[in-house]
């Protein structure tokens, strides 16, 4: 029979943890990037970027992260003729879909900022980035705070999907620890009560930073 | 890049996928219809129950929302029925999915009965109306009416992550695209074509929810 779920076996989940976390991180920088684009072309003067940052969005959000990840996964292996391990894909698909959630976030906290703001920098005769980098985007970022962690709690949970594909992180080391010892009754709300250690606080500074800002800027959230 | 794409091979089986995809559609239908209930019980029990109802609902609510939907998914099939509970994959997919609703949409719903103007539930209790019955005909409608489109996104991203139910073998659109994949070795065609069948029923739920707010809060009595 299987080994016992000992200390050795509660470390090698410990040990995965990292790797959530990494995987979280990253895809939080990349998709970083992707969202300021994303939020910047979704509120540009211009139909035709406007139309790009939508279908975009429409994209990611309308499509299971579970099928971006295998389209990454055999598309990058299709691209470049060799099949990589699970990493790259993992990575490529969680920054592509978190670019199309915090640019749908960004989007809202840019078009929270009253109108007269980027009246009042046109008139300062500030160009039109000039007046999004220097008015618009530090009052932004400000309101974009608590939805933006909120998000980060969602990714954590979701990079558990990243397990289907083969890649180590704590779901999958607990479905390995439960192969091994056969005790899915302890691995799996170890695994869960883990992940709760992880996000809690984070759903609880969402909720504290997402009370701050209505009551110093007054502007209502709409979940 | 020298990959040759072969397209056809997946129009042979579309409609084994479109078989999928109706499957998805009913087992997602099921469970927005069982988690909608289970979330009005448990906001009426948040915002109206006794402390220990409060306390326990608080306590499904936050452990759901901050543990991984597949960790979830995991207890129920493979921890459960250490316990003596064993559910089909299916059943255990649609218990998992009616549970991980119940929680996000309890918060949503509780939002909903939260902006009920404070008058009208004094002016119920002034008519003598017992608490169920203010909940029943003054509160729940229009409170249901407010975070319906908010309600509705939680159900299309419930039926999104319903592709992750495919890990523990209950049948629908990605475990058959699962398996088709894995006997014609057209692994990117295939996710690529199922891709869109999930992004097309995406709208076709967005479509549909549209109506049932007309016919129910616009056409039908008024709230």
């Amino acid at each position: 029979m299987g080994r016992t779920f000992g200390t050795a076996e509660f470390l090698f989940l410990l040990k995965a943890i990292p790797w959530t976390l990494l995987l979280s991180l990253g895809a939080l920088a990349g998709g970083g990037v992707v969202g300021l684009l994303i939020a910047i072309l979704r509120t540009s003067p211009f139909r035709v970027l406007r139309w790009l940052a939508t279908g975009y969005i429409e994209l990611f959000q309308g499509t299971p992260v579970l099928m971006q990840l295998f389209v990454t996964y055999y598309g990058l292996a299709v691209l470049f003729n060799i099949r990589f391990g699970p990493w790259p894909a993992v990575l490529t698909a969680f920054t592509l879909y978190s670019g199309a959630f915090l640019g749908e976030i960004w989007r809202g906290s840019i078009q929270a900022i009253p109108r007269t703001q980027w009246e009042a920098a046109e008139c300062l005769s500030l160009s039109l980035p000039k007046q999004l980098w220097y008015v618009i985007l530090p009052q932004a970022a400000r309101i974009s705070i608590p939805p933006t962690v909120g998000f980060a709690v969602q990714l954590i949970k979701n990079t558990s999907i990243a397990a289907i594909i083969g890649f180590v992180e704590l779901t999958r080391a607990g479905q390995l620890m439960t192969d091994t010892t056969f005790k899915p009754m302890i691995v799996y709300p170890i695994v869960a009560a883990l992940y709760f250690i992880i996000c809690w606080p984070l759903s609880l500074l969402a909720q504290t930073l997402e009370r701050r800002i209505d009551a110093t800027l007054g502007i209502k959230q709409y979940f | 890049m020298n990959y040759v794409f072969q397209f056809n091979v997946v129009w042979d089986h579309f409609p084994e996928l479109l078989h999928g995809a109706r499957l998805t559609i009913q087992l997602s239908a099921m469970a927005m219809a069982l988690g909608l209930c289970l979330a009005i019980v448990c906001a009426y029990g948040k915002s109206a129950g006794p402390k220990p109802v409060r306390w326990l609902v608080g306590f499904y609510v936050e452990l759901i929302r901050n543990t991984p939907f597949l960790v979830q998914i995991f207890i129920i099939y493979f921890s459960l029925p250490m316990l003596g509970l064993r559910l089909t994959a299916n059943t255990a997919a649609l218990l998992a999915m009616t549970v991980n609703l119940g929680a996000y949409a309890s918060e949503i719903v509780r939002a909903g009965i939260e902006a009920i103007p404070q008058g009208q539930v004094e002016a119920a209790r002034a008519l003598g109306l017992r608490r169920l019955q203010i909940f029943r005909f003054i509160i729940i409608f229009p409170a249901l009416k407010t975070v319906y489109p908010a309600l509705s996104s939680q159900f299309i991203l419930l039926m999104l992550s319903s592709s992750v139910v495919s890990t523990i073998s209950a049948v629908e659109l990605t475990a058959i695209t699962n398996s088709l994949q894995s006997t014609t070795f057209r692994s990117f065609e295939f996710y690529f074509v199922a891709t869109g069948l999930y992004l097309v029923m995406a709208l076709g739920f967005r479509a549909a929810l549209g109506a049932i707010y007309w016919a129910v809060f616009q056409h039908g009595r008024a709230a």
